[in-house]
């Protein structure tokens, strides 16, 4: 007989609306859990701050990202056109005075550079794909991408304890609180 | 509406400022369940008889003309195609040029409008996407089999072939291989990444099986934390400003192969504003060809509603016009010029034996939208989709003219020609038609056709700071049936009117 290692994810709460989510995820912050989430049927304005998530680094992956694209852009341009292959065409050399008519290549490379950063840059932020996370154990967590609105703490947490947090949902306002379990043994 | 019936929130000094009453972009005060419900419901639902009647034409037409046409053209020669020595781009180029247009006006409103925050595009984005992308294969196909033996098309990609032959990167055409295949995949990132959190949506409504697999796959495991919402609207905030330039730039590029020749008519600085203003013309009449009657399919016309189609007839108003001055601007420099080839190419096009195809050009593209000054005009759909066909035919014959016309009658008049397309021509571009079509109808049927999470964010009670603004309570299932109950019984939308009602109300208590 095998016995099954329930392991708990944390606790969930529902909230009504967005400005109910708002102020309770205020209080959560100021209760000081780092390992913590919002769950929106959309992107909720304002949140961030509310929460204490500080601004996306994406930015500086897509700079590098685009600056990668325009290195390549100009290393393919000169090499082949310069270096290894100089077509000349109508009279029109190819040297570092034809600089001008590589630029469409070079913009086009920095923006496609760019957008694939944007896509893996993105993915590996939010760490997904992920299939199978602990939270979907939950059965009212389904309604998360329809209309609802929930608080996750996790029992990760440093300051987690099964009774105060619980509380503390409570008090902010949180309705259904349930405490989800991973499945998995 | 008209009156000024609220008051400014936000001013400090205490005296209330009468402004004019936004009109809402999502009508009758639905909730989000409702949404979700109405979005979902086209995916989820069974398929109206009509899109039936509407997919399996499209998909046979693409069948025949694409796969046929295409299969008879590679196995017997590019010379099917009415192609001649001097008209060599002919209808292939005709037909690259007019799809690659059709795409520039799905990425505007998703980037552009994203930009200058203008919300009501959330409500039509997701659908103008997909067209972009399916744009651009029809796009694709013409350039590919015209270099004649496409199954040597890879020498369109910078890599050295047998013979250490490298492209020649002053070329206007590789700029285009460049631009055009740069434009598809950031289309196509931007397409799905803002796809994710409404298949998700899907997923969690599926029961289990082969479906709930399939979307659960695409949906990336999505789960709305708002530590992912913060990355995911960093992500969709570069990508737009990605997008912005690109497509500028993509219908500029396919100007240069024209502007940068030595070929009067050609040879002209107005060829890049002139394009992109053209192509973003031609896809917003594209936009309202196909969201009219899918909105009226699926009922959706409290998410896409008449302030929409106003916005874009407006559109489809403004860039017309700057495409009329740029018709008259080309002929003013042509006289002005004092170039005598130059005066000479546009006589021929007035005067010559394409007059046709140029008057068609010029009445369908500047004077017929002319009649959306009038609001009467762009509040009557027959009208509004009227003047859409008018500008999608003439925004082809645009292409025609500038293309056929000038190769017809270049410098020596030894080489003229006059050029007609042959039977596969036409074969290939019905096909493509159909094909476009047919995965419009695809895309309906299997994907969220309105992108459910803006359309949420839209809505007034999404707003976390406002006290006063709650949520609505939950109307599901009775309000759908209720409303398309009216649908049934009043087909003008009486929706709208009820919208407007509520609206005074509201206003007057």
């Amino acid at each position: 007989m095998s016995t099954k290692v329930r392991r708990v994810y944390g606790y969930l709460a529902e909230f009504k609306n967005a400005s109910q989510l708002y102020k309770a995820a205020e209080k959560v912050r100021d209760a000081g859990f780092k390992k913590w989430d919002c769950y929106t049927p959309y992107p909720v304005h304002g949140l961030d701050d509310a929460m204490g998530v500080k601004r996306s680094v994406l930015p500086y992956f897509v700079f590098f990202g685009g600056l990668t694209g325009f290195l390549t852009a100009i290393a393919l341009a000169y090499t082949t056109q310069v270096g290894l292959y100089p077509t000349v065409v109508q009279g029109k050399p190819a040297n570092i005075f034809t600089t001008a008519a590589f630029f469409p290549v070079m913009f086009e490379l920095t923006i496609l550079f760019s957008g694939f950063t944007v896509l893996f840059g993105l993915l590996a932020l939010m760490g997904l794909p992920r299939w199978n996370h602990p939270i979907f154990a939950s059965k009212q967590f389904a309604r998360v991408t329809d209309d609802k609105f929930f608080i996750a703490i996790e029992a990760r947490d440093a300051k987690f304890s099964a009774e105060s947090t619980k509380a503390l949902l409570a008090e902010i306002g949180g309705d259904n609180i349930e405490l989800v379990e991973d499945d998995s043994e | 509406m008209a009156e000024a019936t609220t008051q400014s929130e936000n001013n400090t000094n205490g005296i209330k400022i009468p402004v004019l009453q936004r009109e809402e972009l999502i009508l009758n005060k639905r909730s989000y369940h409702w949404i979700t419900e109405r979005i979902c419901g086209v995916v989820e639902g069974r398929q109206p008889f009509l899109w039936w009647i509407l997919f399996i034409p499209s998909a046979l037409i693409a069948l025949v003309g694409v796969v046929g046409g295409l299969t008879y053209l590679v196995s017997t020669g590019v010379g099917v195609w009415g192609n001649t020595n001097r008209v060599m781009w002919g209808w292939p180029i005709v037909n690259f040029v007019f799809w690659i247009g059709i795409g520039h006006a799905g990425t505007l409103i998703s980037a552009i409008l994203f930009l200058t925050r203008q919300n009501w595009r959330t409500s039509i984005n997701r659908a103008a996407e997909a067209m972009t992308i399916f744009a651009v294969m029809c796009a694709g196909i013409f350039p590919a089999f015209h270099v004649g033996r496409v199954w040597m098309a890879w020498f369109l990609a910078p890599i050295p072939n047998s013979n250490a032959i490298w492209q020649n990167f002053k070329s206007p055409l590789l700029w285009d291989v460049f631009a055009v295949s740069t434009y598809f995949t950031v289309s196509l990132i931007f397409w799905f990444l803002g796809m994710v959190p409404d298949l998700a949506t899907i997923r969690d409504r599926c029961k289990p099986g082969i479906r709930k697999f399939m979307y659960g796959i695409f949906s990336l495991g999505w789960r709305g934390g708002n530590r992912q919402w913060s990355h995911y609207e960093m992500a969709y905030l570069l990508l737009a400003a990605l997008s912005t330039p690109l497509v500028l730039s993509v219908h500029s590029v396919v100007s240069f192969d024209f502007a940068t020749s030595v070929v009067p008519g050609w040879h002209t600085t107005i060829f890049p504003p002139y394009f992109v203003a053209g192509a973003i013309f031609g896809g917003f009449a594209m936009v309202l060809t196909i969201m009219i009657p899918a909105r009226a399919l699926y009922g959706l016309h409290d998410m896409i509603t008449m302030k929409h189609i106003d916005n874009m007839a407006k559109i489809i108003l403004l860039t017309g016009t700057i495409v009329g001055y740029a018709y008259l601007m080309e002929l003013f420099i042509a006289f002005y010029s004092g170039a005598k080839y130059e005066g000479a190419a546009f006589l021929f096009r007035i005067d010559g034996p394409y007059w046709w195809a140029y008057y068609c050009m010029m009445g369908l593209n500047v004077l017929s939208p002319q009649i959306f000054w009038f609001k009467k005009c762009r509040e009557n759909l027959w009208v509004v989709m009227a003047v859409a066909m008018c500008v999608n035919i003439g925004m082809w014959f645009e292409r025609f003219v500038i293309i056929v016309t000038t190769l017809a009658r270049m410098w020596l008049p030894g080489d003229w020609k006059t050029y007609s397309p042959s039977g596969v021509d036409v074969l290939t571009f019905v096909g493509t038609i159909g094909m476009f079509l047919a995965l419009f109808l695809l895309f309906l049927r299997f994907l969220p056709c309105i992108n459910i999470a803006e359309v949420k964010w839209t809505l007034k009670e999404s707003d976390a700071h406002d006290e006063d603004k709650k949520a609505h309570p939950d109307d599901g299932i009775e309000v759908i049936e209720a409303y398309q109950y009216e649908l049934h019984e009043n087909p003008e939308g009486s929706a709208r009117e009820a919208g407007i009602k509520i609206e005074k109300s509201t206003a007057e208590s």
